[in-house]
């Protein structure tokens, strides 16, 4: 499991799943946190693969709260939903 | 609808049906006021379905395939001077759209395309091999989807709303079948020479998931439930003629109860995914939802396996009345177009996508969503 203490990480972990597991179409320049994830790519089934690699990395589960268009649709806003899910885990 | 045997026998385009929607002007019903319309709710299109369904099958699947194509025009092209006049003028002509998502190439998954739109000197061409186009005679115009230039992913798609005129359209194949013989939907090689206006402005992803998946499943869903039930309205008439008052309940009673209970579970089905879809309206995220995704394409698996089910148990209450091709208790042609509902969108493939869906499915606390 990742330390929670570098908001950095979490983005480099989300980068690394993004390129591993997920393959977006070839980009024209690396991707930043806040790109649009379906302009480059991102299908429906991919989002689901997406959302079980990043709840197995960082051992959490997405709410309902969470599990929607707006949350997938860049690194940075998965990374906010990673520290607000680990946060409120039991 | 007394062609409905003729349709069947002939395998030929339910013209009469067209003419009669056409002076009723049930072709631009669901087109808004504003561009000379009626402004019809959607659960009105999925009623006019159900209702049709019950006379002709494939006047009623007809009637369906041009809503969808509506729907999406009304639903993501009114950003669009070029489509909105072209709707004005649908309404005003009673225009009837085609659609054209399959190719060759892609085996049926209307989510990849192999064909893309070219530019050349202002205008855009497509050419698509092996598409399936149903009443592509009949169309005035087509929506044709397309990657969205050559160098585009599979995925990366556009729609094109084309008039028939701008199309060149070779038939490959006929279409002589067990069923839905009315709708024509032979495989053609399509090249379309339009104008870029012609594009619609948001992506096949946005249209296809937002409102071709739902409106295609749920006015087919109703269509398929009117062939059910005038078959079981038929069985009904068999079985009462064999009614003696005071005496026990006639022969095939009990198969008759089964198959109006199963259609009675499956109009729910029909009902809710209606009012689901409408409450949803443009709410992108619950559009775009797994659990909305799931549920109109479970809808579509459970009413295409079902009316073959409830017009089964039908035939079995009616006896030979039923199995018979002539006489008004007759349901060969019920049967033959209820089995088109599993295969003409093939059933497997909407499993295998739920499949691939369901592991993020997080279910629904509420009884009443």
């Amino acid at each position: 499991m990742s330390d929670l203490t570098d908001v950095q990480t979490i983005e480099d972990e989300i980068f690394e799943i993004l390129d591993g597991v997920v393959r977006l179409r070839a980009q024209p320049r690396p991707l930043e946190p806040s790109d649009d994830l379906y302009a480059a790519g991102l299908s429906s089934l991919a989002t689901v693969d997406l959302m079980l690699a990043i709840e197995d990395r960082f051992g959490i589960e997405f709410t309902t709260e969470w599990l929607n268009r707006r949350t997938f649709s860049s690194v940075a806003m998965l990374r906010q939903a990673v520290v607000a899910l680990k946060e409120n885990a039991p | 609808m007394p062609a409905a045997d003729a349709v069947d026998q002939q395998a030929r385009f339910p013209h009469e049906a067209l003419t009669a929607m056409r002076r009723a002007g049930l072709l631009g019903a669901a087109i808004p006021r504003a561009f000379g319309g009626r402004g019809a709710p959607f659960s009105d299109i999925v009623a006019a379905c159900y209702e049709l369904g019950q006379g002709c099958a494939n006047a009623a699947m007809v009637f369906a395939m041009h809503q969808i194509q509506i729907a999406s025009l009304v639903r993501h092209a009114t950003g669009s001077a070029w489509h909105r006049d072209f709707l004005a003028r649908i309404a005003a002509e009673q225009l009837l759209i085609a659609s054209v998502t399959t190719e060759a190439g892609s085996g049926g998954d209307v989510r990849r395309s192999e064909c893309a739109v070219q530019t050349a000197s202002g205008q855009i061409s497509v050419a698509k091999a092996g598409c399936v186009i149903s009443y592509a005679d009949q169309a005035d115009a087509l929506l044709i989807t397309a990657r969205r230039a050559p160098e585009s992913d599979a995925g990366d798609q556009v729609a094109v709303l084309a008039r028939r005129e701008q199309c060149m359209l070779d038939p490959v194949a006929q279409w002589d079948t067990l069923g839905m013989r009315g709708t024509c939907s032979r495989s053609y090689s399509l090249s379309v020479a339009a104008d870029p206006a012609q594009v619609l402005p948001d992506s096949y992803a946005t249209i296809s998931a937002q409102t071709m998946l739902p409106v295609s499943h749920i006015t087919w869903s109703a269509a398929w439930l009117g062939i059910a039930s005038a078959a079981c309205q038929r069985a009904r008439r068999t079985v009462r003629r064999r009614a003696v008052p005071g005496g026990a309940a006639p022969a095939g009673s009990l198969r008759l109860t089964q198959a109006l209970a199963q259609l009675q579970a499956l109009r729910s089905q029909v009902g809710d995914a209606t009012r689901r879809f409408e409450a949803a309206d443009s709410d992108v995220d619950a559009l775009h939802s797994i659990a909305f995704a799931l549920r109109m394409n479970q809808l579509k698996l459970t009413v295409s396996t079902g009316v073959v089910q409830v017009i089964g148990e039908a035939m079995l209450a009616s006896g030979l009345a039923g199995y018979r091709n002539d006489g008004d208790g007759s349901l060969g042609r019920h049967l033959r177009d209820a089995h088109s509902a599993a295969l003409m969108i093939g059933n497997d493939r909407i499993m295998a996508n739920c499949a691939a869906l369901v592991s993020g499915y997080r279910g629904e606390e509420e009884l009443f969503p």
